[in-house]
């Protein structure tokens, strides 16, 4: 069993590859001096300079509403899709299929030109001068995020079985009621894993949004990026510091909602698996 | 759609199919629209604008012409060929990146699936990274790959970096590739692997075969499917990388990514942008195709 204490070895070098660096942001986030790289004693003062920067908070604010609306709609559209799809003729289905993984792997520097020469030539046709805002970059994020929520409410809705819903049409319960009384019991858990998931790939998006942005709609992620022109400060690594907060929070979660329900082998919201 | 058709016609039809009586087609409406909508009809958008040219300031003409795409086929074959070099690194980038995450998560993958003990919290501990921001992942290496990061300090090994610099080289850039792109190989690995009966391995070796060849002969064959759908998930969204060189490389590095932000950002030549957009997508759906094919032929083998 040489092999495997090796393979041990190398995992928990892997491990260390993976997640050293999102430690070092964090940890250097509570660097006390000015310059990032010399370490001058624990401090939270760049979260405090931080939030008290406008645009930082702004941005925060910018990005959490933004991020909120993506995972309500995408919710909605990705529930819906998981429900009836699944069962449904090939023929139909198999496009369907395609269309939503394709928004998650197709190459995302394309996708935002797409919607930016969408949005700005169809907001001329329609008479709309500047039709780029918050909108737009709402608008784009469902594109993907509804296909994540999909997967995540499909793979539980396939895994749990249908014959209650099947019992329940028979007995003459609409879609509606069905929804209501039989599955969104059974399923809450999943949809709102699916939202959370959203809620995170929304929050950290950031080529999409950058493309699609407004003048006056600046998320996070856009900020941070229009710092990076002068280098690595102490507060831009305290504002990653809070982003991978919030996304951290997100993901557990979405990961304890999922493992309460029953099924910890859910390997749900990963393209491709 | 089908579902205005009355109640017992319905589900006579349903029940004549597998399984009984189901939420109605209709549901999936609305996210289709959205997918037509604002997916399949925007890359429509950049397919006309690719055959338009600029007119005026940063207006478009759709004019239906081929000189968007002439001028890069003469950049490629012509004596200039910058364009062409760019998708060459590009290409390049797509599979050494490929490659290192296999390389790396390989291993990694193989024992969770294999040897490990907490399967899901370890994958778990693979996943965490990926649903953080990639933006920021990017970032963190600015930090780590400077040669005054103090762990280089204390080695003594600030001076030698400085001397063979890696931050804003070529270099960086692919580290900060293989690491971006880990979990999305790891992930198909695993759920290959997690399915071999680990006891044909050990039949193999019990049997004569030296561990290698069982490896080669058994365990190989069988996760092929998820080295085929990790390669995938990390070589098609690699091909318009965008963050990573920008970041990590300074202004040394230009990929395929970067040149398509160029013309919307700075040059405003939206036609020539979505042109070479076209041209990226076009790559991929001949390599798609030939992957498709392999996939084929596998399962033909099995």
């Amino acid at each position: 069993m040489n092999g495997r204490r090796l393979l041990g070895g190398y995992a928990i070098l892997a491990y260390v590859f993976l997640y050293a660096p999102i430690a070092v942001v964090v940890v250097f986030a509570f660097n006390g001096g000015r310059d990032v790289l010399y370490w001058q004693g624990f401090s939270t003062k760049w979260f405090r300079v931080a939030l008290e920067t406008p645009e930082i908070t702004s941005a925060l604010k910018f990005s959490i509403l933004i991020a909120l609306g993506n995972a309500v709609v995408a919710c909605v559209l990705g529930t819906m899709l998981a429900l009836a799809l699944p069962r449904m003729r090939s023929w139909i289905r198999t496009p369907i299929d395609a269309l939503a993984y394709m928004t998650l792997v197709t190459p995302e520097i394309v996708f935002a030109i797409a919607a930016l020469v969408f949005f700005v030539q169809a907001g001329k046709k329609v008479g709309i001068d500047n039709p780029l805002g918050w909108h737009t970059i709402l608008i784009a994020h469902v594109v993907f995020n509804a296909s994540v929520v999909a997967l995540v409410v499909r793979a539980r809705f396939v895994s749990m079985g249908q014959s209650l819903e099947e019992a329940s049409f028979d007995l003459g319960a609409g879609p509606l009621a069905t929804f209501r009384q039989v599955t969104i019991p059974r399923l809450a858990p999943a949809i709102l894993a699916g939202g959370l998931l959203a809620f995170t790939f929304s929050f950290d998006d950031f080529i999409t949004s950058f493309f699609v942005t407004g003048t006056n709609s600046e998320t996070l992620p856009i900020y941070i990026w229009g710092q990076l022109r002068f280098g690595v400060t102490p507060a831009i690594n305290a504002t990653a510091a809070m982003m991978l907060g919030v996304t951290l929070i997100g993901i557990v979660v979405a990961y304890a909602v999922l493992r309460r329900s029953g099924d910890d082998r859910e390997r749900a919201g990963l393209p491709g698996v | 759609m089908a579902s205005t058709e009355a109640e017992p016609s319905r589900r006579g039809r349903n029940a004549a199919r597998a399984g009984g009586p189901r939420y109605p087609g209709w549901l999936v409406v609305p996210a289709v629209v959205w997918y037509v909508l604002f997916f399949v009809v925007p890359l429509g958008f950049i397919a006309a604008t690719s055959f338009g040219q600029v007119e005026g300031f940063s207006d478009i003409a759709y004019t239906w012409t081929l000189d968007n795409y002439r001028y890069l086929w003469d950049d490629i074959v012509g004596d200039l060929h910058l364009y062409r070099d760019i998708f060459v690194e590009t290409l390049k980038l797509s599979v050494v990146g490929t490659l290192s995450t296999l390389v790396i998560g390989f291993p990694l993958a193989y024992y969770i699936a294999r040897y490990a003990k907490h399967k899901t919290l370890l994958l778990l501990l693979v996943i965490v990274p990926f649903w953080t921001s990639f933006l920021i992942r990017a970032y963190a290496w600015l930090i780590v790959l400077d040669p005054e990061f103090p762990v280089f300090r204390a080695l003594g090994l600030t001076g030698f970096l400085e001397q063979h610099e890696i931050l804003f080289t070529p270099n960086a850039v692919y580290i900060g590739v293989a690491y971006n792109y880990l979990p999305l190989m790891v992930l198909p690995l695993y759920a290959a692997l997690e399915r071999i009966d680990w006891s044909l391995v050990d039949a193999a070796q019990d049997l004569g075969d030296p561990p290698w060849r069982a490896f080669r002969r058994i365990t190989l064959p069988l996760a092929l499917p998820g080295i085929l759908a990790g390669s995938l998930l990390v070589f098609i969204p690699l091909t318009g990388e965008y963050i990573i060189p920008v970041i990590l490389g300074g202004n040394k590095t230009f990929y395929a990514g970067n040149l398509i932000a160029q013309q919307f950002l700075e040059s405003e030549d939206w036609p020539l942008g979505s042109a070479i957009a076209m041209v990226v997508i076009g790559a991929l759906t001949i390599a798609l195709v030939v992957y498709a094919r392999a996939l084929g032929r596998q399962e033909q083998h099995s």
